[in-house]
């Protein structure tokens, strides 16, 4: 079964059932917004679905492998509330080791192209930690052009982003669904037509 | 291969090479306990002899738990290991190879330190190759051991208490027959028995340790 799927998912935390039985599905070709107020369980569903977290019912697939096969993730990009940036490294050092991690075999002169394109051009250089936040997320970002990934899993990816970035992002967003991507957001302000449409996916907070 | 080595190992090396202070710390602290234990006991050249190979001992085991937490707290906390661990490369290497590079950069700097030390505390020569062996084969316990501890407690704040008590009841072996294979080579004893103890643990922490490291990360990001 093609598509990014969950099956059943049931999330206990801290003795509250945050969601039972839930199952969703991402097919390529498709944009899905999460929604649901704070403590609903969106970044625990987000984390369950890239394998981060284990549910405690149910079980998650991507084009028919468990989060536990070693190439459950080559196909998966994920960019959660913490940006993976290390504060001493330079955008560019960061960027660089990530890409090795990940297998990808990327020049430094495209990781140059990809920060200028996040209009981060002469802060290639600096510590991240000497970054705002908004320019540390157009950081974390820039990996969205450098892994080739059907599944974008994005937690709050536009925290902290101007309004230019935000718009930026959407348009990213778009191509990348049209491109037969496929991708998960979580955001608490709702996606302009910029990008494209979309279906929304609702969790309630239970009590 | 490549991706271990250019995207973990290279990193953690300059990180550590980026943060000086903190890398020149557990061998400064190693350095001061040596250099104060003659001060405090009495520079006898006997009595340095006999408490020489156990102060080096404890001094580097010490020194070894003030950086020990480095490990992964910061890659946990700036959410570098959760990248680290969708990149498809399988945990346990990922483990490995940030054991290795921490052996490197905390156990190097005190091998090359250790004829130095050797002098302060009037080893012989016999006790100096003594030690460096069990120095040789023991601090990769150190670097082993510690980082199962370190996988497990990294999701609490506060953990280096927790750590420090976790960790030295399992260190206590590896003190004692260190320790003794010094003292037999000091007596001109064969310690090649002692040397074989050391060595099967480290090679018992070497093929478990990784996947233990895995499993409490695992754990700790669930």
């Amino acid at each position: 079964m093609s598509g990014l799927v969950g099956n059943n998912l049931t999330c206990y935390k801290q003795d509250r059932c945050l969601f039972q039985n839930l199952s969703i599905r991402l097919q390529p070709g498709e944009l899905v917004h999460l929604t649901g107020p704070n403590g609903a369980g969106k970044s625990s569903l987000i984390r369950i679905l890239v394998g981060l977290s284990t549910p405690d019912r149910g079980n998650v697939k991507c084009d028919g492998m468990y989060t536990t096969d070693p190439a459950f993730a080559k196909n998966i990009l994920f960019i959660g509330h913490k940006a993976g940036l290390n504060g001493l490294l330079s955008a560019e050092e960061n960027l660089t080791y990530w890409c090795a991690q990940h297998g990808l075999n990327v020049t430094g002169k495209t990781i140059h192209n990809t920060l200028e394109m996040m209009n981060l051009v002469g802060l290639e250089a600096v510590p991240i930690k000497y970054l705002s936040a908004g320019q540390q997320r157009r950081v974390a970002l820039a990996r969205l052009s450098l892994k080739p990934a059907t599944y974008w899993i994005l937690d709050e990816p536009f925290t902290s982003l101007d309004t230019d970035g935000i718009a930026m992002m959407e348009v990213a967003l778009a191509n990348h669904v049209s491109n037969n991507g496929a991708v998960i957001i979580t955001s608490h302000q709702s996606l302009s037509g910029r990008a494209g449409p979309y279906r929304t996916e609702q969790l309630d907070y239970q009590l | 291969m490549s991706e271990l080595y250019n995207g973990i190992i290279k990193r953690d090396l300059k990180l550590a090479f980026r943060q000086k202070s903190e890398l020149m710390q557990p061998l400064m602290f190693l350095l001061i306990v040596v250099t104060l234990f003659p001060l405090g006991i009495g520079p006898g050249p006997d009595t340095l002899q006999r408490i020489g190979p156990g102060v080096i001992w404890i001094a580097a085991i010490l020194s070894s738990l003030l950086g020990m937490e480095r490990l992964f707290r910061d890659d946990f906390a700036d959410g570098s290991l959760e990248q680290m661990q969708l990149s498809g490369l399988p945990l346990y290497q990922i483990a490995l190879c940030k054991i290795v590079t921490h052996w490197l950069i905390s156990f190097m700097p005190l091998l090359m330190l250790s004829p130095l030390l050797a002098l302060f505390l009037n080893l012989t020569l016999s006790m100096y190759l003594a030690l460096i062996v069990t120095l040789l084969l023991g601090t990769p316990i150190i670097s082993l051991i510690g980082a199962i501890a370190v996988g497990l407690t990294t999701g609490l704040q506060r953990g280096s208490l927790l750590l420090a008590l976790l960790l030295i009841p399992v260190f206590i072996p590896l003190l004692i027959f260190a320790t003794s294979a010094v003292e037999s080579a000091a007596m001109q004893l064969p310690y090649g028995p002692q040397i074989a103890i050391i060595a099967a643990i480290m090679l018992l922490a070497l093929a478990l340790s990784p996947f233990a490291v895995s499993y409490a990360l695992k754990v700790s990001q669930n």
